[in-house]
């Protein structure tokens, strides 16, 4: 059972009365902003013609009642609505918005009316990825009370709780396996350099980098800088699984340098349909983090 | 003020179109008249931080919004027994959102009329959803 299902069911806003009783200036303002001319939210007279006792509140107004303002005080929210609350910003759902919104009127609301509301989870969510962003929809149910307890109203209430887009934090390339053997290799991709070790004995160019010379079994190197260009060797084209640092269709290749080594890279600037085996490619630098410098190769182009 | 009596409409009957103009001024107004204070609702640089390409209408307004147009067309003596909606895209500041609504069904025994709503902005339809009313009865007013 994960956290969050922890909360179905339960209560996370014990009823809570609104700050005003049902009152003209609040509604006054409401029926303004809304534009909505309805005169028996105004006027005893117009009501009193309707077959009511006088004033009511428009129903969509319920909510407002109970709305926490723009100051709340800590702690008036409810320790499981602050609960549930601190569990989604940990997991990074800090944007909100509304998407559901049912409402049962089981009375019209009058002035002098003290309107309380309590809050209790019907469900939340596995995460689901969204137009604005992946999320949790988290279902509750409203119960709106007057002063003797009786209900007026109920809401079932949906919110979508995501994180946006545009903050996701973007996954680390994973850490290449760096030794003392081929750290400076990996030394050199920082300063944008390709190089490829050699035998200080035959001379032998090799890659990937290792302690001794596979033709004559020197253990004494240096490197030499590549020229950057280079074709493909062999290469795959990578959809599933996806790991979020890459971007997919991702192309894996092994790309033969002219100097006569291979390296395995990935290939920038391409359609995964148009390479080939044997296309010409030169070096590009794929600075993936402040940490992680990597070579990549393109396409030649066509002079 | 002209009502509607329960009598009166029929099923399939077609509300006129109402045209809101989504001004700035009615996206932040209505969100203080809600006592909704949500920065995403008027203060456009956090609400770019929080994902959104702008302010954008809060629920408790289309809420307000459907209801003032079922009850301009029923008149003033109906009851709103239910509000039940579900939002689209969002309203943002310099669009036009357009309510529609057509009368889904009768219920005889407490002269209630549900009246399936609409509105539609620029980039699709912002809400979908039912009203219900209590028509009063022919006579009654």
């Amino acid at each position: 059972m994960t956290a969050y299902e922890d909360f179905a069911g339960r209560e996370i806003v014990p009823p809570r009365e609104g700050p005003d009783p049902v009152n003209v200036p609040m509604i006054r303002h409401w029926a303004e902003a809304m534009g909505d001319r309805n005169p028996v939210y105004l006027h005893d007279d117009a009501a009193r013609a309707t077959g009511r006792p006088g004033i009511v509140a428009p129903a969509s107004m319920t909510q407002a009642w109970t709305m926490r303002g723009y100051a709340p005080a800590p702690g008036t929210g409810g320790t499981g609505a602050e609960e549930l609350n601190a569990l989604l910003e940990k997991d990074g759902f800090t944007s909100v918005v509304a998407t559901d919104s049912e409402f049962e009127f089981h009375r019209e609301l009058v002035v002098g009316d003290r309107v309380s509301v309590r809050e209790v989870v019907e469900s939340i969510s596995p995460e689901k990825s969204t137009a604005l962003g992946v999320g949790r929809f988290v279902t509750t149910v409203r119960t709106y009370t007057d002063q003797d307890g009786e209900v007026v109203a109920v809401q079932r209430w949906r919110l979508l709780r995501f994180r946006p887009e545009n903050q996701a934090p973007k996954a680390l390339r994973p850490r290449p396996a760096i030794n003392r053997d081929n750290a400076f290799w990996f030394e050199a991709a920082r300063e944008h350099r390709l190089v490829i070790q050699r035998c200080a004995g035959c001379g032998t160019l090799r890659h990937p980098p290792g302690p001794c010379c596979p033709h004559c079994g020197s253990f004494e190197w240096d490197t030499a800088e590549a020229s950057g260009r280079g074709q493909v060797y062999s290469f795959v084209v990578a959809h599933h699984p996806r790991h979020p640092a890459f971007e997919y269709p991702l192309i894996v290749a092994v790309v033969e340098l002219d100097e006569g080594t291979r390296l395995i890279t990935n290939l920038v600037g391409v359609e995964p349909g148009e390479v080939e085996i044997g296309m010409p490619v030169v070096l590009d630098w794929l600075d993936a983090d402040p940490d992680l410098s990597l070579p990549v190769f393109r396409p030649q182009e066509n002079d | 003020m002209n009502g509607r009596t329960y009598e009166e409409v029929a099923v399939g009957e077609e509300l006129p179109p109402l045209p809101i103009p989504l001004t700035r001024t009615l996206i932040v107004a209505t969100a203080i008249a809600s006592r909704d204070y949500q920065d995403v609702h008027h203060d456009p640089g956090l609400a770019v931080e929080r994902g959104s390409k702008d302010i954008f209408m809060n629920i408790l307004t289309t809420n307000g919004l459907v209801d003032r147009y079922v009850t301009e067309w029923a008149g003033p003596a109906a009851v709103v027994k239910a509000i039940r909606i579900r939002l689209g895209v969002p309203n943002y500041p310099g669009d036009t959102m357009t309510l529609s609504g057509t009368v889904t069904a009768k219920h005889d025994e407490d002269r209630r009329v549900e009246i399936a709503v609409r509105g539609e902005n620029g980039l699709g339809a912002h809400v979908t959803g039912t009203v219900a009313v209590r028509l009063p009865a022919k006579g009654a007013i």
